[in-house]
């Protein structure tokens, strides 16, 4: 599966000859940065979005005039989002220009055979009914079709519909309402059905998050390699020596 | 068409000075929104251009169109409807009854063919050939057909005719269809609302009968001068919204100071009209001001769009009352709960397997 080029880690001093670990390095500086600003915009982007849908309680700090409490809300709800898009753009950019690993968030290899056997072999592992699981140096293949339609697809479908509400906001002569005015047209021409599922769509990612989280920390716990440490150094280590 | 009297005749003919004359038309122009060069145009196509004659047809529907019409404070209607066009058919409108109405429209049809404005007040249903709604002895879906053959462009007054309303919302047993999925190969305008601003139904007609064409249309085909801003963009409770203050149910202290009615199921953020500028009832008051949200009534489908006041509404996809903030705390909620249990076995698992080699090692 894997070409691991053996890095010697520091136990390699000789005093010891415990656990030897191969690294590669494998999530680039620009991947790792967009995964936890990422990251980050998506926790606002629920917070905000949430309020948005069922707004706190009111406040009397002020005359309407001098208080701005909900339109501070949307403003980061829009600023996040435009974090979000611009990030999601540069992380298209990267994908073209990394390294490979870089790309394995933006297509799943359907066609190859091997891939479903490899996903199958994920699954069993998931289910207890295998007790080894394989090496692997970028996702593995079950998380890269998790990956794919969890959250490229979701996200994608986030940012569409985000900026064609906020272009109504902009005014229908606007160039994003221009570019985005589509996104009514194919939900019934109606924004309301476009703000559903929108709404519908934050639950889509928070699910995504809820078992992304879990699985990376029971992977890094679990599996023969290195699993969350590997998207802040970028270098993937592996706990045994043995073949995949 | 030279028997048909200009715009200009007719005004003068009942009295009104030139001079009242091109300031009615300077008012016209400031109310379609244009600039001051065009008072001239406006003066020299109603003092050139013959009358348009109308064709206003109604097909199932409730007749607050035309209730909301005959009430324009701007133009008066009584001038649109008698100096301006030349309603040569309007079956609720009309003194004739019966086969001489029935005979009125066939000889517009046929003495202006191709030059006539159809207006459509409500839709066709089209299940069971059209039966649900027989106007003169005929589906009237017929006699749209009938009529919008020769038809030089169509108006859609409404949301039933620019698309369903009412007996168009699920399940909707007569297939009540909107004017445009019927007539494909005619330009259509679509004035929805439930009913439209009369000011609006009077300010399209003036300008497609002054300027001899379709005024600006949106991506819907709503003339843009009056549906291209939200209820909400230009709502005078806009800063109670930004400020985070809401009714929070009626009759609370809240709608007493007349906060924002977001919360209430308000649909102006997602309903494009011009009621927060031009109101209603010569411009008195609009439902916002009134003290109830937008209930959305000129967008597509408004109806099947869950509560009227719920911010966040229902899914009847699902069955039972369930929301967007339903279905995915449920989901969370059981991927939390996958994920626990997953989590468990896994420990336990473990557990197990390290028991098993301490035991190996012994």
């Amino acid at each position: 599966m894997t070409d691991t080029s053996p890095h010697i880690g520091a136990s390699d001093d000789g005093a010891t000859q415990a656990s030897r670990q191969t690294s590669v390095y494998v999530y680039e500086a620009p991947v790792r940065i967009w995964h936890w600003v990422n990251a980050l915009a998506i926790l606002v982007l629920f917070g905000t979005g949430y309020l948005i849908g069922s707004p706190p309680p009111s406040m009397q700090i002020a005359e309407a005039t001098h208080q701005f409490v909900f339109g501070y809300i949307r403003f980061a709800h829009f600023a996040a989002g435009w974090i979000l898009t611009i990030g999601f753009l540069g992380r298209i950019y990267w994908a073209i220009f990394g390294n490979h690993h870089a790309r394995q968030l933006f297509y799943v290899p359907i066609l190859s055979g091997s891939f479903w056997v490899e996903v199958w072999h994920e699954i069993k592992w998931y289910l207890f009914m295998t007790s080894e699981p394989k090496k692997y140096i970028g996702h593995n293949p079950l998380a890269q079709l998790a990956m794919f339609f969890f959250f490229t697809l979701g996200v994608s479908f986030m940012i569409v519909t985000g900026l064609a509400l906020y272009a109504e906001g902009l005014g229908i002569d606007s160039t994003l309402y221009a570019l985005f005015g589509w996104v009514f047209t194919l939900f019934g021409n109606n924004p309301h059905i476009v703000h559903t599922f929108h709404h519908l769509g934050m639950w889509w990612i928070v699910v995504f998050m809820m078992i992304h989280i879990y699985v990376a920390i029971r992977e890094d716990i679990m599996s023969r390699q290195s699993i969350v440490s590997t998207m802040i150094s970028g270098h993937r280590t592996f706990k045994d020596d043995k073949p995949d | 068409m030279s028997e048909i009297e200009t715009f200009y005749d007719v005004m003068r003919r009942q009295g009104i000075t030139r001079r009242s004359f091109m300031k009615y038309c300077s008012l016209t122009a400031a109310a379609l929104g244009l600039s001051p060069a065009m008072v001239p145009k406006i003066a020299h196509a109603m003092e050139t251009k013959p009358r348009t004659p109308v064709i206003w047809v109604h097909g199932l529907e409730c007749t607050c169109c035309s209730e909301s019409f005959i009430r324009s404070a701007h133009p008066l209607a009584k001038d649109v409807v008698l100096s301006m066009i030349s309603l040569d058919y309007d079956d609720t409108l009309m003194a004739a009854a019966g086969h001489a109405a029935e005979a009125a429209f066939e000889e517009t049809i046929e003495k202006y063919k191709g030059n006539y404005i159809l207006a459509v007040e409500g839709n066709p249903p089209l299940n069971e050939d059209g039966m649900f709604c027989i106007t003169g002895g005929k589906p009237f879906v017929e006699k749209l057909r009938h009529a919008a053959k020769d038809a030089k462009a169509i108006i859609s007054w409404g949301a039933c005719a620019s698309y369903g309303c009412v007996q168009a919302a699920k399940p909707n047993p007569t297939q009540a269809t909107p004017v445009h999925k019927v007539i494909m190969d005619k330009p259509i305008i679509k004035v929805p609302g439930c009913p439209p601003i009369a000011e609006v139904m009077t300010g399209v007609i003036t300008y497609m009968l002054t300027f001899d064409r379709m005024p600006e249309l949106d991506r819907q085909g709503r003339p843009a001068m009056f549906y291209s801003q939200r209820i909400h963009d230009k709502c005078y409770r806009r800063p109670h919204f930004d400020a985070g203050q809401f009714v929070e149910a009626w009759d609370d202290e809240n709608a007493r100071k007349g906060y924002c009615l977001y919360k209430m199921g308000c649909k102006g953020p997602t309903t494009y009209n011009a009621c927060s500028t031009i109101r209603w009832n010569e411009g008195v008051s609009f439902p916002i001001q009134s003290g109830h949200g937008c209930i959305g009534c000129s967008e597509d489908g408004f109806w099947d769009q869950g509560s009227f006041y719920d911010r966040v509404t229902d899914l009847t996809q699902f069955g039972v009352e369930a929301n967007a903030d339903k279905v995915g705390m449920a989901a969370a909620g059981v991927v939390g709960a996958g994920v626990a249990a997953h989590a468990a076995v896994t420990a336990l698992k473990a557990a197990q397997k390290k028991t098993q080699s301490t035991k190996e090692e012994a």
